[in-house]
């Protein structure tokens, strides 16, 4: 597989043709996050249980490049098959969980996203080695962690 | 662009000549030789570039315009060798070239200067900047094509004065609305402050229809030359301007220095924008008198290194002739653009319109994000910029977000084009988007 191929791997061009998790309701609380560089842009929302202790939903809109749809649409697709598992992450295990995701994306192909803890979105491992491009695919998960630093997480 | 017709362009054996001096371009990326396409951005160095800057820290370093030490006059002496370089090179007095740290400040030194003479600051004791006093009534006239860097410091001038900012609108082919210029700049008009060249279409703007509005109602013309002086003759005089700026990193020079020329005339009378060391008569604990310009505008430690490598970066260009660079970059321009309009699915940012450009197009893939496209010529080993350019208005104008641009240097082979396109026509295949016209099509 070329650095190319592996970069943007089948799952990812899925993902970011048929994005999971996509729709926003109005009012809803959200945290818009944008990259500069290149005009990707992720509003994004964390939909919470009635007790407020677990995440039911990852839901958002956005519009930029592939990596960076990608990247939503698989946050909110693990998110789903966390809940479908009946362990919806806590506000703790999200914050740890995307704490592992940045550390994997810098490490310049040092750290292999795990597939039993990430399921597909372990594919965007391979952006690890284009420092240009962890931004776009960090943009969901920072936008998340934005809204747990709100929520007093 | 006539000068580019008449004149013959660079042989191959010229180019390769002149590839030989850049160490950078024998490297690979990613597997492939590199080819460097994203000269719009910053122009890579010639060894004698790299060398004189060097040598002058080997040699020559000291701070320049004080001390009485020989290093101190040698160096005071390849600074002020260097202001003379770059005079000769836009045809004009030594006086009116004032270094910068880069074109951005080179710009908000202009705007800050008009807006301190309209705080009733002066060059010094005599308040002759008051007549180029802005306040409510009066209007700033830039474009909507410009470089953030052209846009910004005059939104900040109008902000602090009251004045008013106006803008000469983008018609749909990307070229300017002259129709509008002549109703936009007007009895009110103060400055009008406008580009060369689009650093997104390239498109060399028609300054001899804007210029005569400006000057009929007596408006000074700042131009904004970054994308021009590494591809055509600049002269400021017979351009009419009162300002004119460009980048050293742009121009084969190092980063870190800017130009400004200004009239000497008006350097004279705005008072200063930065404020301290090296541009001072007399200083007392109430007040203090500036030197004239150029240093008046220089506070501080100047970029001598990176002005000794700009002077060596100007003979560079000088020695090639700058008709012959345009006469070769108008060719490669004609290749680019005539390989990418074969390429299916692919719109070039301006490409309706038929004015004289310099060697750069920018692109939007149907269905791939800039960013994505561009790590596509990545992976070849070919460098291009992605993103809005510093030019969101335009790019909002034109409808999207992001593009693509390629831009050709002085060392731009037709090679290097056709290893473009060729990536070019890959992007859509590689993303599932293929048609089957692409393939065929997509021979250079």
């Amino acid at each position: 597989m070329s650095g190319l191929e592996q970069l943007y791997q089948q799952i990812i061009l899925d993902h970011s043709k048929h994005p999971h998790g996509v729709g926003l309701e109005l009012g809803e609380t959200t945290s818009h996050q944008r990259n500069p560089v290149c005009g990707d842009e992720i509003t994004l929302a964390l939909r919470w249980d009635a007790a407020h202790e677990h995440v039911e939903a990852v839901a958002w809109e956005g519009a930029g490049c592939s990596i960076s749809q990608a990247s939503a649409s698989l946050l909110a697709t693990l998110a789903e098959e966390s809940v479908a598992e009946g362990e919806a992450w806590t506000p703790e295990q999200l914050t740890t969980l995307i704490d592992e995701f940045r550390e994997a994306l810098r490490s310049r192909g040092a750290i292999q996203l795990g597939e039993e803890r990430f399921g597909d979105a372990a594919a965007l491992s391979g952006v690890s080695k284009y420092v240009a491009r962890v931004k776009c695919a960090m943009l969901a998960w920072v936008a998340a962690e934005d809204l747990l630093a709100r929520r007093g997480a | 662009m006539n000068i580019a017709l008449r004149t013959p362009a660079l042989t191959s054996a010229e180019v390769e000549s002149v590839r030989a001096q850049f160490p950078i371009l024998s490297r690979e990326v990613n597997g492939h030789p590199l080819a460097y396409l994203d000269s719009a951005a910053t122009a890579q160095k010639p060894n004698r570039v790299i060398e004189a800057e060097s040598t002058f820290y080997r040699e020559s370093n000291a701070a320049v315009h004080r001390g009485a030490h020989t290093l101190a006059g040698e160096a005071t002496e390849l600074y002020e060798d260097a202001r003379r370089t770059v005079a000769a090179f836009l045809a004009v007095d030594e006086n009116e070239v004032v270094f910068t740290s880069h074109a951005t400040e080179a710009l908000n030194l202009v705007a800050y200067a008009l807006g301190n003479a309209s705080i009733g600051r002066g060059a010094g004791a005599n308040p002759t900047a008051a007549p180029y006093a802005l306040g409510p009534g009066d209007e700033i006239v830039t474009t909507e094509l410009e470089h953030h860097a052209n846009l910004i410091p005059w939104q900040e001038l109008a902000a602090r004065t009251g004045a008013t900012l106006r803008y000469i609108p983008v018609l749909d082919h990307g070229g300017l609305d002259l129709e509008a210029a002549a109703h936009i700049i007007g009895e009110r008009t103060r400055v009008l402050t406008i580009t060369h060249v689009s650093n997104v279409t390239g498109v060399i703007t028609p300054l001899e229809a804007l210029v005569p509005l400006a000057r009929a109602v007596g408006a000074l013309v700042v131009l904004d030359a970054c994308q021009s002086a590494p591809h055509l003759t600049l002269r400021p005089r017979e351009l009419d301007v009162d300002f004119a700026v460009f980048s050293g990193h742009k121009l084969y020079g190092p980063t870190g220095i800017g130009v400004l020329y200004g009239r000497a005339a008006l350097l004279d009378a705005l008072p200063p924008f930065l404020y301290g060391g090296s541009m001072i008569t007399t200083v007392t604990m109430e007040r203090a008198e500036y030197l004239p310009s150029p240093q008046r505008f220089e506070t501080g430690t100047p970029r001598i290194a990176q002005a000794v490598g700009l002077a060596e970066a100007v003979r560079f260009v000088e020695e090639i002739g700058l008709d012959r660079i345009a006469a070769t970059e108008h060719a490669l321009t004609a290749r680019l653009l005539h390989g990418l309009a074969r390429i299916p699915g692919i719109r070039v940012l301006g490409a309706e319109n038929s004015a004289p450009r310099v060697g750069l197009a920018s692109i939007v893939v149907d269905g791939v994000h800039a960013h994505d496209a561009g790590q596509v010529l990545d992976g070849a080993g070919i460098a291009v910029r992605v993103g809005h350019h510093c030019a969101q208005p335009l790019h909002r104008r034109f409808g999207v977000t992001a593009s693509l641009r390629i831009s050709a240097g002085v060392y731009t082979t037709a090679d290097e084009i056709d290893r473009a396109l060729e990536a070019v026509a890959s992007i859509r295949p590689f993303f599932g988007l293929a048609d089957d016209a692409t393939a065929e099509a997509a021979q250079p």
